[in-house]
């Protein structure tokens, strides 16, 4: 099965959108770039700019199965490639020692347990998300990089696992620290900005279709007078959305001092940051809003 | 664009280089390739085809939007950022190599109280002696443990390893092969104060920086703070110290201005610590505390950065003098939040604070 082929960014960008996910310029040339050349995609930016988001939209527009591959550190070959089935080999290597007659090596595809690398090879058409690649410590850069370049597996024991069609791959990073130019070096890099205003009201009213305008655009300025002020951890959009459901299911209509007191926890989740924007931020702005 | 686009693409990513993107021929060529897939005549798309394929880093991003401003001529982009300028107290040792002869032939003795002497009052030559000495250092961090694996140990049965074991034996498990969690260092941060009460130190801190750099490439990062937060880590990767520093000095806009290293820590911490640059780390500040923006922010990121770090320790060259208490507002706010307070301003005060890291 092949990928769907779109004429040109626009096109791609209304897809995206029927997907739930309203793309910038600069996210909708990346997409399309990932999909036309087949060049892994790396995306970075705070967290919570819908990084994760993306490769799931672009799985359902290109009608693939998102693969996840979700980084921590320690993760090595065994949990992100392929792993060999031990228990499975055994039982095959005694039944051979009993007459069973199979003489086939232990080391077969049967005995191979794919992880999500290994799947999204063998998947298609599959979109692979390397989340969170930053969490895993270096030296596992050094796994990918064949993936990334050759669209392969090598299997000392087996050899090489190579598809006819490969998985778009998408790797997000939070940036706690710097990857590897070789990794670099073979990937799209797309840093994803905080929305601009209009979008994201746009986005918290396509997740919450009921909270009114007037109440969406309300907190999408909320949220960006909280990103000016300095705080220990910006929200981000997933916590604007938070937000703007926790002030419906309270029933608010518009934001106001308790009506945001009430709420606060869902878009600040440090001390310091909400006494800072109740300090700071909020006075000033719930005044500007009348 | 002109007739030939490769060409242009080329002198483009050549004035991308020169203000230090890392755009090289591997990514020309992805560019050359993506522009093929876009409409090379709007102006938006090759913008962001052209940023998708040659920028790798956020810091990129506004050099980027500066040469491409300058390359198409016609829109600027809406970001304006300062481009960085060579500053010219970058290296101010590098020339004193040349007058090392006369003093290769110092003595042991005259080598020893050089270690000690204070680096902001040295001759050209004897700076050329120190250089070497700070050079030799290797500076780095002692051991955590890491979730990572390695062969032996008794921590558990490696199932790979023994499935091999099992078929040189004919089928039976005669050695269960064990494995054990690997250490590895903790990360280095080094943060160098370079505003204008630094100015004597900087220099050679930043020396220490590059040893340090050396010797774990990618277990150490280092940023310089003053007026603002500028990450070096990058620039002080190359191998030769004159040429790192050198590098490190053009990419710092605000050498020796003014101090507001509250706000730059507070940058540091938002942009990089928080997320994991800080956590778990051993983190080392270079200055004497002398803060033009209120002390209280500093207080209130040192300790934002105790709760992140491993360990902190400031260094502050004035420790060395004979009388020094810690006065400085900014010294006084953060004093609370530091592990270690030692001094930096000779050779044998750096060799002591390599001691420290390696405990740390």
């Amino acid at each position: 099965m092949t990928y769907p082929e779109f004429p040109d960014i626009p096109a791609l960008s209304a897809a995206l959108d029927a997907a739930g996910y309203l793309p910038d310029e600069g996210v909708a040339t990346a997409a399309y770039l990932a999909i036309g050349m087949r060049r892994p995609l790396l995306l970075e930016g705070d967290p919570g700019v819908g990084k994760t988001a993306l490769a799931q939209a672009l799985a359902d527009v290109v009608g693939a199965e998102l693969v996840r591959l979700s980084c921590y550190e320690g993760i090595d070959a065994s949990q992100a490639l392929y792993d060999w089935d031990f228990p499975r080999q055994l039982l095959h290597l005694r039944s051979a020692e009993n007459g069973g007659g199979d003489e086939r090596s232990v080391y077969d595809r049967r005995f191979l347990i794919a992880r999500p690398i290994l799947r999204a090879l063998e998947t298609s058409p599959a979109v692979l998300l390397v989340d969170e690649i930053d969490r895993a410590d270096d030296e596992f850069e050094a796994f990918l990089l064949e993936v990334l370049a050759d669209n392969a597996v090598t299997i000392p024991e087996l050899g090489t696992i190579k598809p006819a069609e490969p998985p778009i791959v998408v790797l997000t990073s939070n940036r706690t620290r710097e990857l590897h130019d070789a990794l670099k070096r073979r990937c799209l890099y797309h840093w994803v900005s905080h929305p601009g205003l209009e979008r994201e009201v746009e986005i918290i009213r396509r997740h919450q279709p009921e909270v009114a305008e007037r109440l969406a655009r309300q907190v999408a300025a909320g949220v960006a007078a909280m990103r000016e002020a300095g705080l220990v951890k910006s929200p981000g959009i997933a916590e604007a959305i938070d937000w703007a459901t926790a002030l419906r299911l309270l029933g608010a209509t518009e934001l106001n001092l308790p009506a945001v007191r009430a709420t606060l926890g869902a878009l600040l989740k440090y001390r310091e940051d909400q006494v800072t924007a109740e300090r700071d931020v909020l006075p000033g702005f719930l005044a500007r809003l009348g | 664009m002109r007739a030939d686009p490769v060409a242009e693409l080329t002198a483009f990513a050549r004035s991308l280089r020169e203000r230090g993107v890392a755009a090289d021929a591997s990514r020309v060529v992805a560019a050359a390739g993506a522009l093929d897939h876009v409409d090379a005549l709007d102006e938006a798309q090759v913008y962001w085809t052209t940023r998708l394929t040659l920028c790798s880093e956020p810091d990129d991003l506004p050099r980027f939007d500066a040469a491409f401003a300058e390359w198409f001529g016609s829109r600027p982009r809406p970001v304006e950022t300062a481009v960085p300028s060579p500053a010219d107290s970058g290296t101010g040792s590098g020339s004193g190599e040349g007058a090392a002869g006369p003093a290769e032939r110092v003595a042991a003795t005259a080598l020893e109280t050089l270690r000690t002497r204070d680096v902001a009052a040295l001759s050209a030559a004897e700076r050329a002696q120190v250089r070497r000495l700070i050079a030799l250092l290797a500076p780095s961090t002692g051991t955590r443990r890491s979730m990572r694996r390695r062969a032996g140990g008794r921590a558990g049965v490696d199932p790979v390893r023994t499935m091999r074991t099992m078929l040189r034996a004919g089928g039976e498990p005669v050695v269960l092969a064990r494995w054990r969690r690997r250490e590895k260092p903790r990360r280095l941060v080094l943060l160098v104060d370079v505003s204008g009460s630094m100015a004597p130190y900087a220099d050679w801190l930043l020396l220490f920086a590059h040893a340090a750099v050396r010797v774990r490439p990618f277990a150490t990062e280092v940023f310089t703070v003053g007026t603002r937060l500028t990450r070096v880590t990058r620039a002080l990767r190359l191998r030769d110290p004159d040429a790192a520093l050198q590098a490190a000095a053009q990419t710092v806009p605000d050498w020796s201005g003014g101090t507001r290293i509250g706000e730059s820590m507070q940058a540091f911490l938002d942009r990089w610590g928080q997320r994991g640059a800080a956590r778990s780390a051993v983190v080392v500040i270079f200055s004497d505390g002398w803060e033009r923006g209120g002390a209280e922010l500093l207080g209130q990121q040192a300790a934002r950065l105790r709760r992140l770090a491993h360990a902190v320790v400031w260094v502050n060259p004035h420790k060395g003098k004979e009388g020094f208490t810690p006065e400085t507002a900014g010294m006084l706010a953060a004093l609370p939040y530091v592990d270690d307070l030692v001094a930096g301003h000779s050779a044998q005060a750096l060799a002591d604070l390599v001691a420290i890291l390696a405990e740390a």
